[in-house]
This record gives C-alpha cells, structure tokens and sequence, in this order.
C-alpha cells in the first residue's frame, strides 16, 4: 500500500509558545511493501508525522493517501494501520496471547481462527513459547515482538512503528533492526518507522526520509542521500564519526582553505563551507594540503586521526585512513581528498553548491 | 537489614507516635476487650462480679434491636456500597473524558466530602419532605404522587431508600477522587493503541479501565465496606437520636450495630450496659475483620498491580 503525504502542515498550540508548526508542508511518497525511515533530530516533528498518518493526530492541512484512497478524514480504527507505540502500550495485566488477540477480538473473529492467528504472528515475530507470560515478565526486545505481533494480527496495510529501538540496549538494538527487517521482508507490509538514530534508518531502510523542523529536508535511498547531500543538514546527519565541516573560500575558481587549495570550483568567488568525509582523507605526499596530528585512535582495522582546525583551535576534525600508515601525534601529514567525499556548501542558505 | 544501631534510632522516631497510639488506641482497644468479659460491670462504681467469657455478647445478641441493627447494616453495606463505587466509576470515567469545566466539577462532586454529614443529613431531611421536598416534586414531574418518605409514621422502606440514597451520594466524593487520580495516571498510549485496534468504548472501560483501575477499585471497596460497616452518623443526621421516623416503633428503626453501641453507652449508668457496648463493638470488629479478609483475599487474584 503506497502512502502519499500531500502538503500535510499540523500546527500546535501551545499555551506559553504561541504556535507551533510541528510539520510544514510535507510532501513525501512511501513505496509500497517498502520499508521507510523517517529520521531526523528529537522535535523534528517525525513522531508527529507518524500519528497523523495513523489518523491520531488531524492535520490542519494537506491530505493523505494509502493508494488512491485519501483517508485523511478517517478514524484511526478505519485506516487499517498496526502502530507500535514507543514504549510499546503492552496492556500490562493480559498476556501475551490475550495481548496478541485483542485487536482480532474487536473485529469479532472468531475465537479458534483468532487463537491460530495470533500463535502464528507469534511464531513469526519469534515470541511462540511465550504466550502465557505477562509483559512484565519479558525483556525489552520481547515485548517489542509482542507489539509488532499485535499490530501485525490484523493484517494492517500498514505498518508504524514509533523509534522502535530506542528502549533497547545496544545488543539487543542490534538484533532488532534485523528482526524488524526480516519481518517487513517475510510479511512486505508496508513500513514506516521513526527514529532519530541514522545509522538505525541507514542500516535497515529501504528508503529515508530526513525531516528538521517540520520540513523535508531529502528523501531517497540511504546511499543515495550518503554520497549526495542536498545541503547541509543532510550531510551533517548522516555518518559516524559525523562530516567534518569547516570555513573556506572559492577565490579564482579554485577551493582554498587556510590559504591551501583543495581542488578546483568552477563557482563565482565567495565564502563557503567546505564538507569532507572522515573517510575522504588519502595521504598523498605530493599534495599541498597538510594538516598537524593532534591525536592518533587506533581501532585495527583503521586508524582515526583528530585533528586540529588550524584557523580555530577550539575545533577538530576527523580523518579515517588505512591503519599500515604509522602515524604518531605531532606528525604533519599531507592529504589529497577524494573528491566524491567533499561538499561545498551556501554558508548561508545550507544549500549545496 | 537493617543494622541493630540504626534500629534503635528507628524506634526512637517512633517514639511519639507509638506514644500517641498506646494511649488513644492501644489501650482503649484492649480496655474494650476486658469490659466486654467483666460480669456486671459499675461504670459509676468501677466493680465488677467477676469475668464471663460469652455472657455479654450473648445478651447483646439476644437484645431484640440487634437483629434490627444486623438487618440495617447489611442493607446499608451491601446495597449502598456496589452502588456507590460503580456510579463513583461511572462518573469519574466521565470526568476523565471532558476537557471543558473538569475543574469545576470535579470540585462539584467533592463537596460532599468536605461538608459535615449532620449538616447534609439535615438537608436531605429537608429533600425527601414530603410536601415540600425536592425529591417528591421531581417525581411530581413524572405523575407519582408524594411519598411520605421520612416524616410522621413513615415505613421503614421509604425510610431506608431515603437512606440509601443520601448514603450512597455521601460517599462518592472521595470515591471519584481517588479514581480520577487513577485515571489519571494509567498512560494515555493503552487508549491510543485500544483506538488503533477499533476497540468498543465498552470493551475499552471493560478490558482496559477498570483493570488498570483495579487497585484503586479494590482499595476504595475495601474502605467502603469498612465504612459502611460502621454506618451511624449518615442515620444520626437524618433521623435525629431517634434513629428512626417520627411517630414509627422501635421495630421500624434505622439502628446500626454502631447504633447499638451508642444506645448502650447512653444507658452507662445501668449495670452491665457498657460491657454490652464494648460487646457489641467488638461483635462490628470482628464481622468487619472477617469480611475484609475475604475480600483481601478475593482481591489478591482480581487486581492487577
């Protein structure tokens, strides 16, 4: 089922911050059967996305289509959606099995065929032996497949999940997001999940939408948004250790930081901000931009080299090169850069140049 | 554990209130145990015959009005408490849902529960009036002719409907209180996710409410039993010391076994009578005791904590 989000604005009013406008102007397709991150920082407004198009939340503006559908006006218990909430709204006093079988209960099926249901959806989610237990008696990544199995047992159109890993511990987060893959694949239900975490959206999404300030910032696939930022906030988002941002300046064509040239621009002279990749780094002999070590952290399979920004000593960045170069702290090192990992950026607007 | 030194200093801050309680409740508590097998015990005079292990309680037993008071307490306990308690959820259920004026009504509803019940006894008195009672020109509206509710030579029926109605509204103040606060803390994503699910607003107070709610339902029957066991003042304020309505015998009175008590100790000067107080009291105690036993006990595998 393809979800179509069309100029979808919600505005809060809040008592002592006047208005709000949690989501402006959204536009945004999902794929159908595809499994779709909505990622962007806390207060983005991705939660607040996710509940209008499970129909918690009514937007001020715009429409929403699953397929040709618009269900914009339609109660939640109509739109066929399975949500599984944050923290995940298990009902604390049924088991799992009574927990699993609620929502098929509501819509009166019958008991046998919604005992069947119910153990499969179990089955698949990985939670089968533990029917008869209580919430309480579960772990977090237990009750997680307890929720996902009850959104599932209805056979929604769609599938919400609200940051489903972020009541986990790192392992377990770990084994989650494949389970939570490996469920869309086997159901191909389509899925939209929200998280603020980007390499949770990357590693698992077909699909990711970045969202800041209620706004789409870039949609596509997490690669794709990767290598080619749209601006600023796209880059700075995505990637562990994050982009290293610094002032520069195009002056006679070319990219000049701290009076050294990058590479050339073929842009009319002024000041940017230039975005390189950690893993852009090569050390080139040859090159004429050199920079002074601060720090060497070594992993073994590469090697993490801080460096100071030389026109503001307050700030560092961080280039991943191959661990078979021996570097110690102090050394000075002269760099070529991939040119595929860096990124010239509007100072003023974010926009990418 | 706690380590002896640190125990010491645990009782010393007990210190004042077990002080209190030894001499207002420990001692009046078993003092009442030992009147209650004193044989012909003087209040004026301090003697006694010596002991009788059943004699009072068998008297009090044998006393023609404590069938009354059995009679009227359970009625009282049984009939006023259910009641209570399930309009108490009905209305904080629906409190719970506005958003507009919730203030006020919830201030509304908990006015009972900080006004004297002699004063609401005497102004319930004034509703069920029979000429110019509130409650009879309401049923006015529907055709029913007046009823004598609780005036000269009422029957004990209309009386004790009288009753039960003035019982049961007395009570839900602090019933509503303490379930508003518990729905008010049961988080608000069950009924988004019930929502979600198409869940029936039935199915949702029935399979999701009052579970989460069962706790506070358990605590406030329990307490509301307790309560009504001792059902007295309610009576006093509408019926005056009488305990009954005017002009009716003493086979139509509103007596409760807390009634009873107090019927004995206005008679303290007679021998014996305070020991049939103290009698009486303990027979409350101990139907009390047994009853919230049960209760605990039934609670225990139907509250979810």
């Amino acid at each position: 089922m393809e979800i179509t989000l069309k100029n979808l604005t919600k505005i809060f009013q809040e008592k002592d911050k006047g208005e709000i406008t949690a989501v402006n102007n959204l536009n945004i397709t999902i794929p159908s059967g595809k499994l779709v991150g909505l990622l962007g920082p806390s207060g983005c407004g991705k939660s607040t996305t996710l509940y209008l198009i499970a129909g918690l939340l009514n937007p001020n503006k715009g429409r929403i289509f699953f397929g040709d559908e618009d269900v914009t006006d339609m109660p939640p218990e109509e739109r066929g959606i399975g949500l599984v909430f944050q923290n995940y709204a298990l009902y604390p006093h049924m088991t799992v099995r009574q927990n699993i079988m609620f929502p098929l209960e509501n819509i009166k099926v019958e008991k046998q065929e919604a005992l069947k249901r119910s153990q499969e959806m179990a089955d698949l989610v990985g939670i089968g032996e533990l029917m008869d237990r209580k919430p309480k008696q579960l772990s977090g990544g237990q009750q997680q497949r307890v929720a996902i199995a009850r959104a599932l047992v209805k056979k929604p159109r769609v599938l919400l999940l609200d940051e489903p890993l972020s009541n986990l511990d790192a392992r377990l987060r770990l084994a989650t997001r494949e389970e939570i893959k490996r469920i869309q694949r086997e159901t191909g239900i389509t899925t939209l999940f929200v998280t603020h975490d980007q390499e949770e959206a990357m590693s698992i999404s077909d699909q990711i939408v970045l969202l800041n300030f209620g706004i789409k910032q870039q949609e596509g696939e997490p690669q794709d948004v990767y290598d080619q930022p749209d601006n600023l906030f796209s880059a700075k988002f995505l990637g562990t250790p994050p982009i290293n941002i610094f002032e520069g300046e195009i002056k006679n064509k070319k990219l000049i930081f701290n009076d050294m040239e990058l590479t050339t621009k073929d842009s009319p002279d002024k000041n940017v901000l230039i975005g390189i990749r950690p893993e852009g780094f090569i050390i080139d002999k040859k090159s004429a931009f050199s920079l002074s070590v601060y720090m060497v952290e070594t992993i073994g399979r590469d090697t993490t080299l801080i460096i100071k920004n030389p026109l503001d000593e307050e700030e560092t960045f961080r280039a991943i090169v191959d661990a078979s170069h021996r570097i110690k702290p102090g050394d000075t090192i002269k760099f070529k850069i991939k040119p595929e990992k860096l990124f010239v950026f509007d100072p003023e607007t974010g926009e990418l140049l | 554990m706690l380590e002896k030194k640190s125990n010491i200093k645990a009782w010393f801050y007990l210190l004042p209130a077990m002080a209190l309680l030894s001499v207002f409740t420990f001692y009046p508590l078993f003092n009442a145990f030992y009147l209650a097998i004193l044989r012909d015990f003087s209040f004026l005079n301090r003697t006694a015959s010596g002991f009788t292990l059943f004699g009072n309680f068998i008297e009090v037993i044998k006393d023609r009005n404590f069938a009354i008071a059995m009679k009227n307490t359970s009625i009282i306990v049984f009939v006023s408490v259910p009641i209570s308690v399930l309009v108490a959820l009905f209305i904080s259920v629906g409190l719970n849902s506005i958003k507009k004026l919730q203030g006020i009504f919830q201030t509304i509803f908990f006015l009972p529960y900080v006004t004297n019940a002699i004063a609401i006894g005497m102004a319930f008195a004034f509703i069920f009036h029979s000429d110019y009672g509130l409650f009879n020109t309401f049923l006015g509206w529907f055709g029913i002719d007046p009823v004598n509710w609780i005036g000269m030579g009422a029957s004990w029926s209309t009386a004790m409907f009288a009753l039960l109605i003035f019982t049961v509204w007395g009570g839900l103040a602090f019933k509503i209180m303490v379930f508003l606060s518990g729905l008010q803390s049961i988080d608000k994503q069950y009924y988004d996710a019930a929502r979600v699910d198409a869940t029936p607003r039935s199915r949702v107070f029935r399979r999701i409410t009052v579970p989460l709610l069962s706790p506070m339902i358990a605590y406030i029957t329990i307490t509301s039993f307790i309560g009504a066991f001792k059902a007295y003042r309610t009576i006093i304020g509408m019926f005056g010391p009488t305990l009954r309505p005017p002009g009716t015998l003493s086979k139509d009175s509103l007596i409760t076994i807390v009634g009873l008590v107090y019927q004995s100790l206005r008679n303290a000067d007679t021998i014996g009578e305070i020991s049939r107080a103290a009698s009486a009291s303990i027979i409350l105690f101990a139907i009390t005791l047994i009853f919230t036993l049960i209760q605990m006990w039934v609670s225990k595998k139907r509250v979810h904590y």
